[in-house]
């Protein structure tokens, strides 16, 4: 850096920046464009310092400001209906939104991305993109309950993906783990558009009382500023905000050091000291420390309060002693809270510290002058006003425009396409394909990641992988619990961006219905390639118009989330990936509905409708076709199907539920099958008949808006009469058949769960060892 | 003493009222995880459970210990080597070899640090295969007359989940040998042994049968629609691991059920 500095501390001052307007500065290495920095400039009326060009830079970064996308991003809060806010307790903008559970119970829950550092470095990406989602939760006041990990890699057969799986599983296995969290879902999607960017996507959930709710402000002149947990070291300096905020490129260096590396167990401690501080009230104001570190805690907390902050960058405890101003301001090291306290409060926040063996600093306090100011051995080198650095970056209307090539994919189906030559019908080979679905890379089992996390700790935990959604108990004496689930299918996103992010959306409402909760809440965290090419800008404008019109139809608001971008190589983006969380909740978990048959003789029914809907399935993609149009988004009917399961599993007529999504009925009736390693009997002609399609269509089409249930023989009548009453398509399939060992399906060979299961269970075991 | 933060509040059993007098502590470390299932279990058994905290120096009013499991102090150096030296325990050393004999079990982590602390031999390495597993775990109980297993019967199969990393039960030959044939090999792995233990061995007791550790997790599977049953489906039953608290707090009020 060419920047002069004061002779006594070799620091550039406010003052110095004023004396020497003309220093050359290195905003272009720190990723600002030239109007951003003429931007910062103008608004400080000078030249900012070395350590104001460091925050601007990450804050105005793309991960942190938002700029591609916040034009956007504002119809999620334009779409919200009164009826939606009814129970949202704090909306998008703070670290995670809550959501009203009842009986004085609030849940929170946000969904992030962690993708380009888990590319460069799988095991610490991944663990650290868990630290990072669990201190948001505690940001809030709340304890979390669980995690969930929605990941998407390369083709399984190439040689880095290997490398990728191991590192991200271990790594979110070996920091989850021990944090005590249960990691109760999530998914895993192989495909060659994520060779270069895999995504690694991390989900917490976390629950509080009412009165429990913290936000992150500095309020009450006076009141003083402490930084907790871990030391500051020179790891993830431009982390998250330059890593995320560009697109590999082979032709530059190495960017390892960016990544930011964890300590679970000082995060384990930092989330019972935290909850020891909010159970006292000991706190006026809490931020944790994630992307772009002190810059964002002191200009977010600072900014969100009611006047400005001083703070003496000296006093932050460091691993590193040689760190720069610039550089401690930057510096993404894990394990950090910020935190406002009462001047009466701080014995007891230093008490709480003390027993939890958790180092702190005091760095300075909360002022009237609306300025956060830094200062080092007290010298002035930052001196703005908050709001400039955290809330009014820079905002592009990005140009954007339909791709010329969309309507040529849409316009090649699969039906009739080289790919489709051969369809199996005789029975022998429609039990090959079946096996084949089942065994392929996204649709066999993921028990090979699952069984390296831990499902069990904190006893709670209702349901989990493989079921349709994970279900956790919030209230040991009411039975009150949570549900959720994530999807996303970029291969529908990329035939059609509007109707892909709703098909997002609606799968994961309807897996939370189909466990029986109601759905509540959406978080969504959004995986696109750079917001710079006009067709992905296009991609990600038409993915969020289409998430919102669909968030308002069900009536579920999105109350977080993240955006990340230039998730591309060279000039070859991902697959469009929107990747949606839903919340629901059960009154009662002993409720819930899980996804296998177990009872000899119940009755199967399907319900909804299928129409020849295969493009875009996952037996096109194991075909090697992507094109077409996605399944049709009918979203009334995953209303009227979402209350049919959440009646039926709150009043007892149902015991088994299971979605129909990626690979259709067959990976359905496989699924259900093996949960409990039960089998079943299954004919199909009435449903071929009242559909008009043919077996293969009716087992691998992927028609959204269905399930399969499993309905005791007592409440058949009472079922199908609710069934009947809200003119929703349900037909009886079969019957669950226990002592077989197979699956019968009329028209194709029988299938011994046996085989089934050494198909479904060998493929990643046989990759990945 | 620390309040331990619990989601919701104790839940009522219908337990035998006797029981509830029995008081069982259940210690956190900095990186304990398992302590408030412990404690559930514990209440669910139908006793009463005293939260303990690593840094006390006095053991207090309590009838017998679970060390829970988790990764104390991060687990860094060597599973359980720096617990070990927490104050707290070795006062529950010295209890554990007193004359009163109190009933200690150690649970993943706390049977690491039972090894570490000298009151059962033999320690826990990696597993064989090198990743942390989870899943649920077949055991035969092997001895039934230890405090934490007189509910069960000798030869009896219980399903319980089992998650480590390091639960390579490894000792030398003669050690194994002393072992078996003092009947102090508590529990087997059955069907799968699924990190390499040598002889199978799952858990272990001290000479005497009021210490006992073990690598599974008994206090995850004592409340129905929350085990191995509800979660995975591989027969069994959700409660299987409730036997070793009704154990040792039938011992502890004294007498037969």
């Amino acid at each position: 850096m060419s920047i002069e500095t004061t002779k006594k501390f070799n620091i550039d001052t406010v003052e110095n920046a004023a004396k020497t307007p003309d220093t050359e500065l290195p905003w272009a290495e720190l990723g600002l464009k030239q109007n951003e920095f003429d931007e910062i400039v103008k608004v400080l009326g000078r030249r900012p310092t070395g350590a104001e060009l460091a925050m601007y830079s990450v804050m105005w970064s793309e991960h942190c400001s938002y700029k591609s996308s916040k034009n956007h991003l504002r119809q999620f809060g334009e779409k919200v209906t009164p009826e939606m806010k009814k129970d949202m307790l704090v909306g998008i903008g703070e670290n995670a939104g809550v959501t009203n559970l009842g009986d004085g119970w609030a849940v929170t829950f946000k969904i992030e991305s962690h993708n380009s550092p888990s590319f460069v470095e799988p095991y610490q990406g991944a663990a650290t993109g868990i630290g990072g989602i669990v201190r948001d939760i505690i940001s809030m006041g709340a304890r979390p309950v669980a995690v969930m990990d929605p990941l998407r890699f390369g083709a399984i057969d190439h040689p880095d993906t290997a490398r990728v799986m191991h590192g991200a599983v271990a790594g979110i296995g070996g920091y989850g783990n021990s944090l005590g969290l249960p990691n109760i879902g999530g998914e895993m999607v192989f495909d060659s558009v994520y060779q270069g960017n895999p995504l690694v996507n991390a989900l917490a959930v976390g629950v509080m009382r009412h009165e429990d709710i913290r936000l992150a402000n500095a309020s009450g002149k006076g009141n003083k500023v402490v930084l907790f947990g871990a030391r500051t070291g020179g790891d993830g300096i431009g982390g998250a905000s330059v890593l995320a905020s560009e697109s590999f490129d082979d032709t530059k260096p190495s960017k390892r050091p960016a990544v930011q590396v964890g300590d679970p167990f000082a995060e384990k401690v930092l989330i019972e000291c935290c909850l020891e501080l909010f159970k006292g009230s000991l706190v006026e104001g809490i931020q944790d420390l994630g992307a772009a570190g002190i810059s964002c805690a002191t200009s977010e907390l600072a900014s969100n309060g009611d006047g400005g902050m001083q703070v003496e960058l000296t006093s932050v405890l460091l691993r590193d002693p040689t760190l720069t101003p610039g550089e401690i301001l930057m510096s993404e090291s894990q394990e950090r809270m910020m935190a406002v306290v009462t001047p009466e409060n701080v014995a007891a926040f230093e008490a709480v510290m003390d027993k939890w063996a958790v180092e702190y600093a005091w760095l300075g306090e909360v002022t009237d002058t609306g300025r956060l100011i830094i200062t080092w051995e007290g010298e002035v080198i930052v001196d703005v006003d908050p709001r400039t650095v955290a809330h009014d970056g820079p905002v592009y209307d990005r140009p954007f425009a339909r791709p010329e090539w969309q309507d040529a994919v849409q316009a090649d189906t699969f039906t009739g396409s080289v790919q489709d030559a051969g369809r199996p019908s005789a029975p022998a080979e429609l039990a090959k394909a079946v096996t084949e679905l089942v065994a392929s890379p996204n649709m066999c089992s993921k028990s090979w990641i699952t069984n390296q996390y831990d499902r069990y700790v904190g006893g709670n935990t209702s349901m989990a992988f493989p079921d349709d959604a994970g279900v956790v108990r919030v209230d040991e004496e009411t039975g009150l619990g949570v549900a959720l689930a994530t999807d996303a299918n970029g291969r529908y996103t990329y035939l059609d961006p509007y109707h892909g992010a709703q098909l997002a959306l609606a799968e994961a409402y309807r897996n939370v219905a189909t466990s029986g909760a109601v759905p509540m809440a959406v978080s969504d965290c959004l995986n696109f390639g750079s917001p710079e090419d006009p067709d992905v800008m296009w991609q990600l404008a038409e993915a969020i118009r289409g998430l919102s019109d669909a968030c308002k139809v069900l009536g579920v608001p999105v109350t977080g989330g993240n955006v990340s971008l230039y998730n591309q190589t060279g000039t070859t983006p991902i697959h469009p990936s929107p990747v949606v969380a839903v919340l629901g909740k059960l009154d009662d978990v002993a409720r819930r509905t899980p996804s296998g048959w177990r009872e000899d003789g119940q009755a199967i029914y399907l319900l909804g409708t299928t129409a020849a809907e295969l493009d875009g399935s996952e037996w096109a993609n194991m075909r090697g076709h992507l094109g077409g149009q996605p399944p049709r988004v009918d979203l009334d009917a995953e209303r009227a199907l979402g209350e049919i399961l959440i009646n039926a599993s709150r009043d007892g007529m149902i015991d088994s539920a299971h979605d129909l999504s990626e690979g259709g009925l067959a990976a359905a009736l496989v699924e259900s099958s093996l949960r409990y390693g039960v089998g079943a009997r299954i004919a199909l002609q009435d449903v071929l008949d009242r559909d008009g399609v043919d077996l293969f269509t009716a087992l691998f089409s992927e028609s959204q808006g269905r399930a399969v249930v499993g309905v005791p023989r007592s409440e058949e009548v009472r079922f199908t009469d609710m069934c009947t009453a809200r003119g929703f398509a349900h037909t009886r399939i079969g019957v669950v058949d226990a002592a077989s060992g197979t699956l019968e399906i009329n028209g194709v060979e029988s299938l011994s769960l046996d085989a089934l299961r050494e198909a479904h269970e060998g493929t990643l075991p046989k990759y990945f060892g | 003493m620390t309040e331990l933060p619990l989601i919701g509040e104790a839940i009522a059993v219908a337990a035998e009222p006797r029981l509830a007098g029995a008081r069982v502590g259940v210690v956190t470390f900095p990186g304990t995880l398992d302590d408030r299932d412990a404690a559930r279990a514990v209440r669910l058994a139908g006793g009463t459970a005293v939260e303990l905290w690593h840094a006390d120096t006095e053991l207090g009013d309590v009838d017998a210990v679970v060390i829970p499991g988790g990764f104390s102090y991060g687990d860094y150096l060597r599973a359980g080597a720096i617990a070990r030296f927490a104050p707290l325990m070795s006062k529950i050393i010295d209890a554990a070899n007193s004359d009163a004999r109190l009933p200690v079990l150690g649970i993943c982590n706390g049977f690491q640090i039972l090894t570490e602390s000298h009151l059962l031999p033999g320690s826990m390495i990696k597993n064989d295969h090198l990743k942390f597993m989870c899943r649920d775990q077949v055991l035969r109980v092997e001895n039934s007359n230890t405090a934490w297993t007189l509910d069960y019967q000798a030869g009896q199969e219980i399903t319980v989940p089992l998650k480590n990393q390091d639960g390579q039960y490894i000792a030398d030959e003669k050690t194994l040998d002393a072992l078996e044939a003092e009947g102090r090999v508590v529990f087997r792995y059955v069907g799968f042994n699924p990190n390499g233990s040598r002889r199978d061995i799952a858990g272990i007791s001290n000479a005497a049968g009021n210490v006992v550790g073990l690598m599974p997790h008994p206090e995850h599977a004592v409340e129905a629609g929350f085990g191995p049953e509800s979660l995975d489906g591989v027969g069994g039953s959700d409660t299987d691991g409730l036997g070793f608290f009704t154990s040792v707090l039938t011992k502890i009020v004294g007498g037969d059920k």
